[in-house]
């Protein structure tokens, strides 16, 4: 009964002129609670992106360890100063650039990865499929954070590339599973079976035909693994093995209070204010974007 | 039914067995030895060294280190915790019971609390209430752990002196309690990180709830009842709900790593003397057996928990258990 449902759809439906990226991207728009996500957003990638212009000070510099140590919020230092006299103003803005960066390329990786993953299996089918569906259940059974934490305790001292890469390589099991669904699902398809018949190779078939119906659901978790990847950065950050220290992230500056949580309330509050709200109007964006997509 | 428990144990049984293997790679694509920290400390005596190289065979071909590892996990023997001075297993076998009890009552509180959110969302649909509670729950849902452990730490010990800071019991006191009231002091230590992690884990069960329990209400049974007009409130009580607790039953099984990875923040902040306290400080001494430990038996937890809420859902849904 599905089946023949799904059939007729893809048969009688005429081809849209917009695309259906674009036509879920107008109707997301047409949301005012993703608008206004995507101003709080675009105002903190902004921030991010112009921080050299727009920090007051420098965020690495120590200026007057004794005398600028731990300062509460106040007019020349609105979110107040850290153990090491740096302005935590200065340091929330600078990580704003540097957890949307981690965030952004962690994600680039994890989709390559899932894509390419989950197309192999659902195209190739059969043994294979099952046998790579397995590995990934494995993957699935370790939670993120744990499996993250077993790999950076081994390497001490990770660049932010590498942190990076980490942080990429441990974030596409649910996305491929996704993907491989979408394949599995759409390898039977008609105007598949015509490209088949019409002699195109399986790499064409798999760029030009499956893919472009596979860019909702990565848009989707795209959004997703953003905020996802902001998340465990600052948590990674927090224990300690993320970010490496002098750098300014959002996880590293509510580590750097983490000893006088009491004493030192504006060095979490501040930094995770930026977080949540980064990691909400994301998840908002990704929620109204799932929805646009499966309206069809 | 006893088919489908015989399969799915397998599966179980496989995916421990890559959960092993995995590790295995973990620790052996680390640079170097693996245990170069340990090696190079001074502090750590020629007898521990020798224990872990021979525990770990570090001087064998890697497939034979491998058999060896795999023969060691399936007796239960997780390698040796040198900061704890004890082995894995024991260290971790002490801080379970602790992580377990929190889960747990989070477990129950969260799936309670996001369960009656959910149905007050769904009787009044559209409404502010439920766009005011869509946004509640959005938030929790996108609530860093460590962050909201941290802001109601600070609300609730330091601001608010209700509950005691951290640990599971006073240090000091519980030993010359009576009965009563060490169980009053049990309680009073465990009330705030478990409602913490319950509150937390609430925001996304909500949401899935409140979606699960739309996509009931256009059903023709809804339809239905509705004719023979039943009230709204036991429609959803008795007809929508009643269906809706199939998907509930899914994300038992779904929620589990959440709730570990939350309990491992939840743990470092409040001390709450569990798994993932000991992880975590096992993270800063770098030890690292007792940090792979705590991955291995984490993950059998996941898995577990998923098998555990899919053996639930054959139970109560025999068209899964008949295929």
């Amino acid at each position: 009964m599905p089946g023949q449902i799904r059939e007729s759809a893809i048969t009688s439906l005429p081809r849209p002129r917009e695309s259906t990226f674009a036509l879920g991207l107008r109707r997301v728009l047409r949301k005012p609670s993703s608008r206004v996500a995507l101003v709080i957003l675009g105002t903190i990638v902004l921030v991010g992106l112009i921080a050299p212009f727009i920090a007051p000070y420098d965020p690495a510099a120590q200026p007057d360890i004794v005398g600028l140590k731990s300062l509460a919020p106040s007019l020349a230092h609105p979110f107040g100063t850290d153990p090491y006299s740096r302005d935590v103003l200065s340091r929330v803005i600078y990580g704003a650039r540097l957890s949307l960066t981690i965030g952004l390329l962690a994600t680039l990786v994890s989709l390559t990865l899932g894509v390419a993953y989950g197309a192999t299996a659902g195209y190739a089918g059969g043994i294979v499929d099952a046998v790579m569906m397995r590995v990934l259940d494995a993957f699935l059974a370790i939670p993120r954070l744990l499996l993250l934490l077993g790999i950076l305790v081994a390497w001490p001292q990770l660049s932010v590339g590498a942190l990076i890469l980490f942080l990429g390589l441990t974030g596409w099991f649910g996305l491929s599973r996704i993907v491989r669904g979408q394949v599995l699902a759409l390898k039977h398809a008609e105007f598949v079976t015509a490209a088949q018949a019409l002699g195109a190779s399986r790499r064409r078939i798999l760029a030009r035909h499956l893919l472009p119906n596979l860019i909702s659901p990565i848009v989707v978790a795209a959004t997703v693994g953003v905020a996802h990847v902001i998340v465990l950065e600052a948590g990674l950050s927090y224990l300690g093995i993320g970010v490496p220290q002098p750098l300014a992230s959002w996880g590293n500056i509510i580590q750097d209070g983490s000893d006088q949580v009491a004493t030192l309330w504006w060095m979490s509050l501040f930094p995770g204010l930026f977080m949540v709200l980064t990691v909400m109007t994301l998840n908002i964006l990704g929620e109204a974007l799932r929805d646009a997509y499966d309206r069809r | 039914m006893l088919g489908y428990l015989a399969r799915r144990l397998a599966q179980a049984a496989v995916i421990v067995a890559f959960v092993a293997a995995i590790s295995f790679a973990l620790i052996h694509l680390a640079p170097g030895d693996p245990f170069s920290a340990v090696m190079d400390n001074p502090n750590v005596s020629e007898s521990v060294r020798q224990t872990l190289r021979a525990q770990y065979g570090l001087d064998k071909p890697l497939p034979e280190q491998f058999v060896r590892y795999f023969g060691q996990l399936a007796r239960g023997d997780l390698g040796w915790s040198f900061s704890h001075d004890r082995p894995v297993l024991e260290v971790l076998d002490t801080a379970l019971p602790n992580t377990l009890l929190l889960m747990s009552v989070a477990l129950i509180g969260s799936f309670s609390l996001g369960i009656l959110i959910a149905l007050v969302q769904v009787a009044r649909r559209g409404s502010v209430v439920d766009h005011t509670l869509s946004g509640l729950t959005l938030f929790l849902f996108s609530m860093p752990d460590f962050w909201f452990a941290i802001l109601s730490l600070l609300a609730f010990t330091y601001w608010l002196p209700i509950f005691p800071v951290g640990g599971a019991v006073d240090a000091v006191m519980h030993e010359y309690m009576g009965l009563g009231a060490r169980i009053a002091d049990r309680l009073r230590h465990l009330t705030l990180p478990a409602l913490t992690l319950t509150v937390l884990a609430a925001g996304g069960i909500a949401r899935y709830q409140r979606a699960a329990l739309l996509e009931v209400l256009p059903a023709d049974y809804i339809r239905t009842a509705r004719l023979k007009g039943l009230t709204e409130r036991q429609i959803l009580r008795r007809h929508a709900l009643r269906n809706a607790f199939l998907p509930i039953i899914s994300i038992i099984g779904l929620s589990f790593p959440a709730l570990l990875t939350g309990a491992f923040f939840i743990e470092k902040i409040f001390a709450w003397p569990g798994m993932g306290l000991a992880v975590v400080t096992a993270i800063s001494s770098r030890d690292y057996p007792l940090v792979v430990g705590g991955v291995i038996i984490g993950s059998i937890m996941v898995t577990l928990g998923s098998l555990l809420a899919d053996l639930l859902y054959a139970w109560a849904d025999p068209r899964i258990r008949d295929h």
